[in-house]
């Protein structure tokens, strides 16, 4: 597992939990194989900080938790978005793609912008 | 997911555990990585240390969601709480809506109690708690020499002595006083159509920045007019420039015509200073005016004081300050011998004291009164839930049965104590605001600080605070009791006759002998406050007050001093008495400066002719300067003559004394014919009066002596009728009358003297009336308790009524029964009341007035009225019990 990291941008860990929820309660190791699945490995979670940020989530409100079986048949805690949670996501990812591609934009650019407009 | 099997719910069976939840949940996250390495070709135990190496740090993420699992847990806890209070409130009221009654008898009780504590701890706070209205009211202290019998003179000081002493005191930031001697409605207001009556004080210049007090409209005095100005200036009090002046603001700088002169409104006071409220109370007074010291310089005691204290400087350090200078000040410093004359008069104390000082005791008293009220009032809500209790004990069986916790159950009945309670309170305040919003409004109450009564913030904590504790105190008990029931015997035992009644049956009668004892202890305090109230009315005050009426009159005051004034003043006197002595109904008329049970003064020192007295041992007694016929309208008795008009300016100088002043100068002999001296001037004393309470219905009377209007001048002039009509009758007609020969006669009140007196002694009536109301309601509370307590008692025996009564128990016999246990309740509880009232009668025993706090009128009473209410109350379950069937009553179960 000696592949590079992309660094997670700070708060998009939470969007990225909302979403791997968005197709039915998961438990957080199930979380953290979606997100490096999904991402085609290139997303690489660091495990110690997926817990808190799910309980954060949890306090908040936007998650709630319950207690299951896995699919080995051990205890495993559950997490399933909450209205408030799939409000938030829809938020979240409109605000994401906005920020993506401002920040597009301006990588892309091949030329100084131009003057602005004085009186 | 798969839900988890039954049997592995019970992993959290003894409550959650959010620290083992968070390890149950990493240590799955740990096995299912191993798993996965397992799976993926690495040996368990390498697969184990790499799924460890990728989580990081297990322990900090472990704390943390330890921490954070538990702050969520508590949050859910206190919801849950708040949602079963909820779910208990709406219980509570449905439980009380299948009951009217009972909750229209808790919550009236509760009502009357907490509203009744409401209204006096207002009283109580604005009169004794709350500081003063003014700006650090701490500072603030009143001077005045110790309480003698010569009434306001010798509670005044000069205008030499109030300087000398702001001079030279250390203690004040600032001394000021106003003019004691002013009567109500002295002053001629004339605005528009007929002349007003108003009251003007004179304040020292500096009044009003020494309390504090800030204008709302102007400004206050300059220096210059507080030395006498060439401009007469006033400032308004704020409700009479609402009244008078509609409070139009540009009144300020005009002039108002008083007295005849034009005097400038300066300015305009705020409306939270009450100058009466706090130094007069229950007068008014409508405006102020700078007192010249100068002039009045040669009046002798004039003046109050009033001192603001340097920040630090205690009372007791102002007293040696005073003590210091007082031998240094004149009475008037053109009289060297007056030096030294003010020595040990000059006390200060903190004016709060002095103004509602005297009634700290009384309010003390009503406020243990009210908290006896809410004490009877929780006995017996106890009681009725005890009863409740009885017939909901099957509930709280099938309740606790279900699992409900005793903690739950009692929270349940804790829940519709402060539901009964804060009922109680919210009718309860609206009940206080009636009440104090009457108080605040009684002007005809000579209680300080009464009319800034209010019901503000304080009285609300209050109010949730005694609803609080009264909760607490009738809940608790049968709380604890029904949590305590066996619930085997209360679900095997039928209904409404469960196994706890008898228990409970002892304790409902503890509490009925402490309800009739509390009852017991406000029936004598209230006795013994009405035995002294009788008493004060039937103090012989040296004069009649009923049927007759004064009114202030206004005269023509402008002759030149000295003989021509007398004879002018004695001419229109003589007139006035003439025709309003013509007219039907009017016995007799007469003028006085000064009435008694007001305001008063003295001059000197007269000496009986011929004979020797120490220094101090004669007495300087109170003057007044009266007409003819005023000791017959007021109905006092005279040994020797009146005075008639024919002592006139030119003859012989007559004087009446009073029969304590002629057994000071004379013991042992007829004062009438001898003379008394005043330097070199000779009055012959033709007749001796009554004394007459001039100050005070309760106090004893001191040397009183009378001049004739027409050889001494008179500050005013009270016109006094007596009739034979009710007085009122007569008012339009004795101020036509006045018009007729005056047509600047302000339209002033006619007031009824019996109202003089009314006024005098409605503290001691206030107090006494409130606790008398108390004990009214602590009677009527015992007797609903007695009520409850047999009549209960009577049904619950129903079954062994009924059997003794087949076995032949006469009709009779029964109702005596239920009597007799009627009565050993209430003998026990006079018992233990007469103990307490003993205790507290000794506690009241400063308040009483010619009244022995071991009256046995006042005790018998007691015992007499609480038979009377006990065997009332039990009439009703024993005319009950006696027409029990006793077919049916044994049927019956």
């Amino acid at each position: 597992m000696d592949r590079a990291k992309l660094e997670f941008v700070r708060g998009t860990l939470d969007v990225l939990i909302l979403k791997a929820l968005v197709w039915g309660p998961l438990h957080g190791y199930a979380i953290t194989s979606l997100i490096r699945r999904q991402s085609d490995e290139a997303l690489l979670l660091e495990e110690g900080t997926l817990y808190p940020a799910l309980w954060r989530l949890e306090n908040k409100g936007l998650l709630e938790a319950e207690w299951g079986l896995s699919e080995n048949n051990r205890r495993a805690k559950f997490y399933e978005l909450t209205a408030e949670g799939r409000r938030q996501l829809r938020q979240e990812t409109k605000t994401w793609h906005a920020y993506a591609e401002a920040v597009a934009k301006v990588l892309a650019a091949t030329q100084p912008p131009l003057p602005e407009e004085s009186a | 997911m798969k839900p988890l099997p039954m049997w592995r719910r019970f992993a959290r069976i003894l409550g959650p555990d959010p620290a083992a939840d968070v390890q149950d949940e990493l240590r799955f996250h740990l096995d299912a990585k191993t798993d996965d390495l397992i799976a993926h070709g690495w040996k368990p135990d390498a697969a184990r240390r790499e799924a460890e190496r990728q989580f990081g740090d297990v322990r900090a993420v472990q704390q943390f969601g330890a921490s954070l699992g538990e702050k969520m847990e508590q949050r859910k806890r206190l919801a849950e709480h708040w949602a079963d209070s909820l779910w208990d409130v709406r219980y509570t009221l449905r439980q009380l809506g299948r009951d009217p009654s009972f909750a229209t008898v808790a919550i009236l009780i509760l009502a009357l109690a907490i509203g009744s504590n409401i209204a006096v701890f207002s009283v109580v706070n604005t009169l004794l708690l709350r500081p003063l209205p003014f700006p650090d009211s701490r500072e603030l202290a009143w001077i005045a020499p110790p309480p003698s019998d010569c009434g306001l003179s010798c509670a005044t000081y000069s205008s030499d002595a109030y300087e000398e002493f702001r001079d030279q005191s250390r203690a004040y930031q600032a001394v000021t006083g106003y003019f004691a001697f002013s009567t109500p409605d002295n002053l001629r207001f004339t605005g528009r159509g007929e002349p007003e009556p108003v009251t003007g004080i004179d304040v020292i210049g500096n009044f009003f920045q020494v309390l504090g007090v800030q204008p709302a409209l102007g400004r206050l005095f300059t220096a210059d007019e507080a030395r006498g100005g060439p401009h007469p200036v006033a400032l308004l009090a704020n409700a009479y420039w609402r009244r008078q002046f509609q409070a139009d603001p540009s009144v300020v700088g005009k002039a108002i015509d008083l007295n005849g002169t034009p005097v400038t409104i300066v300015g305009v006071l705020p409306a939270n200073f009450d100058f009466g409220a706090v130094f007069s109370p229950g007068a008014k007074v409508d405006l102020f005016t700078p007192l010249d010291l100068n002039q009045s310089r040669a009046w002798g005691n004039i003046v109050t004081l009033i001192g603001r204290l340097k920040p630090g400087v205690t009372v007791a350090q102002a007293l040696d300050d005073a003590n210091r200078v007082a031998p240094g000040i004149y009475f008037n410093v053109k009289y060297p011998e007056t030096l030294g004359r003010y020595k040990g008069d000059l006390i200060p104390v903190p004016l709060k004291d002095y103004v509602t000082g005297k009634l700290r005791r009384s309010l003390i008293v009503l406020w243990a009164a009210v908290g006896m009220i809410l004490l009877i009032a929780c006995v017996n809500l106890s009681n009725l839930l005890l009863a409740r209790a009885v017939a909901r004990g099957k509930e709280f069986a099938v309740r606790g049965a279900l699992g409900a916790s005793r903690g739950r159950i009692v929270r349940q009945l804790l829940i519709e104590s402060l539901v009964l309670s804060g009922a109680g309170a919210a009718l309860g305040l609206g009940l206080a605001q009636i009440v104090v919003f009457w108080l605040a409004h009684q002007g005809s109450l000579a209680l300080p600080l009464l009319s800034t009564l209010q019901l503000d913030g304080q009285a609300v904590g209050w109010t949730v605070f005694i609803a609080v504790f009264a909760a607490v105190l009738f809940g608790l008990a049968p709380g604890f009791r029904m949590a305590m029931v066996n619930l085997l015997e209360a679900l095997k035992d039928s209904g409404s006759r469960a196994g706890l009644g008898r228990k409970n049956d002892r304790i409902r009668s503890v509490l009925v002998v402490s309800e009739v004892g509390l009852a017991c202890v406000l029936l004598v305090s209230a006795g013994l406050l009405l035995r002294s109230f009788s008493k004060v009315l039937d103090v012989d005050l040296g004069f009649q007050p009923d049927r007759a009426a004064s009114i202030k009159i206004d005269y023509d005051d402008s002759a030149p001093t000295g003989e021509a004034s007398q004879a002018k003043r004695g001419a229109i006197f003589e007139q006035v008495i003439a025709r309003v002595s013509a007219l039907p109904g009017v016995e007799a008329a007469g003028i006085a400066d000064y009435l008694p049970l007001g305001p008063n003064r003295e001059w000197d020192t007269p000496v009986p002719q011929g004979k020797v007295f120490a220094p101090g041992e004669l007495p300087d007694p109170l003057v007044y300067v009266i007409t003819p016929g005023f000791v017959r309208a007021m109905g006092i008795p005279v040994h020797g003559r009146d005075f008639t008009w024919a002592d006139g300016p030119r003859s012989e100088r007559v004087v009446l004394i009073n029969a304590s002043a002629a057994h000071q100068y004379w013991p042992a002999e007829d004062a009438v014919g001898k003379i008394l001296m005043r330097d070199k001037e000779e009055d012959h004393v033709v007749g001796v009066v009554d004394d007459i309470h001039e100050e005070n219905v309760e106090a004893g009377t001191g040397a009183q002596i009378y001049y004739p209007a027409t050889q001494q001048g008179p500050s005013g002039a009270q016109l006094v009728v007596r009739t034979s009509l009710p007085p009122a009758a007569l008012a339009s007609s004795v101020l036509r009358t006045l018009r007729e020969l005056n047509p600047n006669q302000p339209s002033a009140e006619f007031r009824p003297i019996r109202s003089i007196v009314d006024r005098a002694v409605s503290p001691r009536r206030f107090f006494m009336l409130l606790v008398a109301v108390f004990a009214g309601l602590g009677l009527l509370l015992a007797a609903l308790g007695i009520y409850g307590v047999i009549s209960y008692t009577v049904t619950r025996q129903t079954q062994e009524i009924g059997i003794r009564m087949a076995l032949g128990a006469s009709t009779s016999r029964v109702q005596r029964g239920v009597l007799f246990s009627t009565l050993r309740l209430t003998l026990g509880g006079i018992l233990v009341g007469t103990l307490a009232s003993v205790v507290s009668a000794r506690l009241i025993a400063s308040l009483l007035f010619a009244t022995s706090p071991w009256d046995a009128i006042t005790y018998t009473g007691m015992t007499l009225a609480l038979v009377l209410v006990a065997l009332i109350s039990g009439y009703w379950p024993a005319r009950r019990a006696s027409r029990i069937n006793p077919m049916v009553a044994l049927r019956n179960n």
